[in-house]
């Protein structure tokens, strides 16, 4: 299993990440040798294996629909990198 | 001796006697981390003043009289990936090192239901992905037993506080041995509950299918307690489990006659120091000498497990960590293009190289044309691991073996080398891929660091896992070795 840096580059855009030159080779390099770690499941026969996601028995927990005081604006402002009246500021959105 | 090492009974009778105040505690764990912490630097934020409030709380409420927690007056340290109202929680990351939680994580309300003290927050690998402690943005803890040597990770302050004797006990997180390795390297006693036994409201996610909360204690004894004060269900986190909390108290009998313990030949195999697996033969005798017996077992599917773990919990990690993305807390990057370019360079710019090393794999494995092979597959492995263990728990009690393949490695050793990083968990890595609880508890020195045993149990069986641990442990004097290089044999 070999990772090119276009690979590392097309995964890096999907997970909204930046790098480096020196990142995209030695994650190139790293990745392939974890990925190739991984052919290992491969000797496994899993054809007809149930997937588990989760190891309790638990589904779809589900609670009234009655409404609930949520956080005031002005706590959940307090770690905002920039707010504009009790909105979250981030550059536009639309040209 | 400090007052810090007395049993929690005799404790609690001198705080009720007046001669000891909550006061004293927290001055002696304060004065403590004063006098270590130039060496292991276990914590990323120090509160003397929220504890000496605590302290002074407390105390006034036993000059009151009335009923007391079942942790009253202890000096705790918190790993800093459990959110504390107005206490700065950083996950060791460069990202959330101005984050200051509006809330508090449950098992942060039930301490402050059970009077603990909070001293402050330890130092981890960043977001928790890492056995070393290396991976802090805060630069890494040391081991107090050697201080050239890493804590294990990613709770290596939570155990390393512990076992510099900082704090009474401290609490830390569990997804793939985060919990147990450390406390096995630091030489003190590390629990991971059963998933779903411990609330998990509050603690920031890594892997949410694999992550457990738990108490990094000095003896089995607080385990039991702590574990008391902190677990249960939680209608907050719909994957905590709607089953009824045993007095775990009952624990404590020192009885193993009758026990069967099954030992996996692969936790003892190839890739085990010899060292290692020696002090496990030798717990084993002890076992026997107090009346259980051992047969080897096999769990066919764990040298797949390691593969498995890191295919599925790089996926949920990459997904969780999308939060991240510099609009509502944490870093964000100056002058960005446009928001796409914000959330790429906030997230660039606050995340270290083995947290985006995960986000990458996790991706890569949940992307398109690949997830079957590799994310969907792993599910499938993991089904296999889990059954491994349900079958062997139909003859067997417990599962012992070591908790991790080595001692403590050095600062540095293996940073460049994630898969042999990797690879130190694959004692730990299938309990969390099977939700299964187990304990590390200290078994010996090797070459002057400790070994850590691991005890599996059936799921929500901790009553028996921690029986056996106390049992050892009365047995036993390897507890109550304590680590040089902070000033005490």
């Amino acid at each position: 299993m070999s990772i090119s840096i276009q690979d590392v580059e097309h995964v890096a855009k999907l997970a909204r990440l930046e790098l480096t030159e020196e990142e995209k080779a030695k994650y190139a390099e790293q990745l392939g040798a974890i990925l190739n770690y991984a052919q290992k499941l491969n000797e496994l026969d899993t054809e007809n294996v149930p997937p588990t996601s989760h190891v309790l028995p638990v589904a779809n927990v589900m609670r009234d629909d009655e409404p609930r005081p949520s956080w005031p604006i002005e706590k959940v402002m307090l770690n905002a990198p920039d707010e504009e009246d009790g909105q979250f500021r981030v550059p536009a959105v639309l040209e | 001796m400090s007052v810090l090492d007395l049993r929690l009974q005799e404790l609690h009778d001198r705080l009720s006697g007046g001669e000891l105040a909550v006061s004293d505690l927290v001055e002696a764990s304060l004065s403590r981390i004063k006098e270590t912490e130039p060496v292991v630097q276990a914590f990323i934020t120090l509160d003397e003043e929220g504890a000496r409030a605590q302290a002074a709380e407390l105390d006034k409420q036993l000059k009151e009289g009335g009923e007391r927690g079942l942790l009253f007056g202890l000096p705790a340290g918190i790993k800093d990936n459990i959110v504390t109202d107005g206490l700065k929680t950083t996950c060791a990351s460069r990202f959330l090192s101005n984050y200051i939680p509006i809330y508090n994580a449950t098992v942060m309300d039930k301490l402050r239901a059970a009077q603990s003290v909070t001293i402050g927050k330890l130092n981890m690998d960043e977001f928790a992905m890492g056995g070393s402690n290396e991976n802090s943005a805060m630069g890494p803890t040391r081991n107090p037993w050697d201080p050239e040597r890493v804590p294990g990770g990613s709770s290596g302050g939570s155990a390393a506080a512990v076992a510099a004797r900082q704090v009474y006990f401290a609490l830390g997180s569990d997804t793939g041995g985060s919990i147990r390795q450390p406390a096995a390297y630091c030489g003190v006693v590390g629990l991971k509950p059963t998933y779903g036994r411990v609330s998990r409201f509050g603690l920031v996610a890594f892997a949410s299918s694999l992550d457990q909360i738990g108490p990094i204690t000095k003896n089995v004894e607080d385990a039991v307690y702590v574990l008391q004060a902190i677990a249960g269900h939680d209608p907050m986190d719909s994957t905590s489990a709607d089953v009824e909390v045993p007095d775990y108290t009952a624990a404590l009998t020192g009885d193993v006659r009758g026990l069967r313990i099954g030992v996996p030949k692969e936790y003892l195999g190839e890739g085990i120091a010899p060292q290692v697996k020696d002090a496990v033969l030798a717990a084993l005798k002890v076992f026997e000498s107090l009346g259980a017996t051992w047969e080897e077992v096999s769990l066919p599917h764990t040298e797949y497990a390691v593969a498995a773990y890191y295919l599925l919990a790089s996926s949920e990690a990459s997904s969780n960590l999308a939060r991240f993305d510099g609009v509502r807390y944490g870093v964000r990057a100056e002058n960005p293009d446009n928001l796409i370019d914000l959330y790429v360079k906030s997230r660039s710019q606050g995340f270290g190289a083995e947290v985006k090393r995960r986000i990458m794999l996790g991706t890569y494995a949940l992307s398109s044309g690949y997830y079957d092979a590799y994310y969907l597959k792993a599910q499938k492995v993991r089904t296999l691991i889990k059954q491994d263990f349900d079958q062997v728990f139909e003859k067997f009690d417990v599962i012992i073996g070591p908790t991790a393949p080595t001692t403590a490695f050095k600062i540095g050793e293996q940073i460049h080398d994630p898969l042999t990083m990797y690879l130190n968990d694959i004692c730990t890595i299938p309990v969390n891929l099977a939700g299964l609880p187990a304990i590390s508890v200290p078994c010996g020195l090797a070459d002057g660091l400790p070994v850590g045993m691991q005890i599996i149990g059936k799921a929500f069986d901790e009553t028996t896992v921690l029986r056996a641990a106390y049992a050892y442990e009365q047995a036993t004097e390897h507890h109550k070795l304590r680590p040089a290089a902070v000033g005490g044999a």
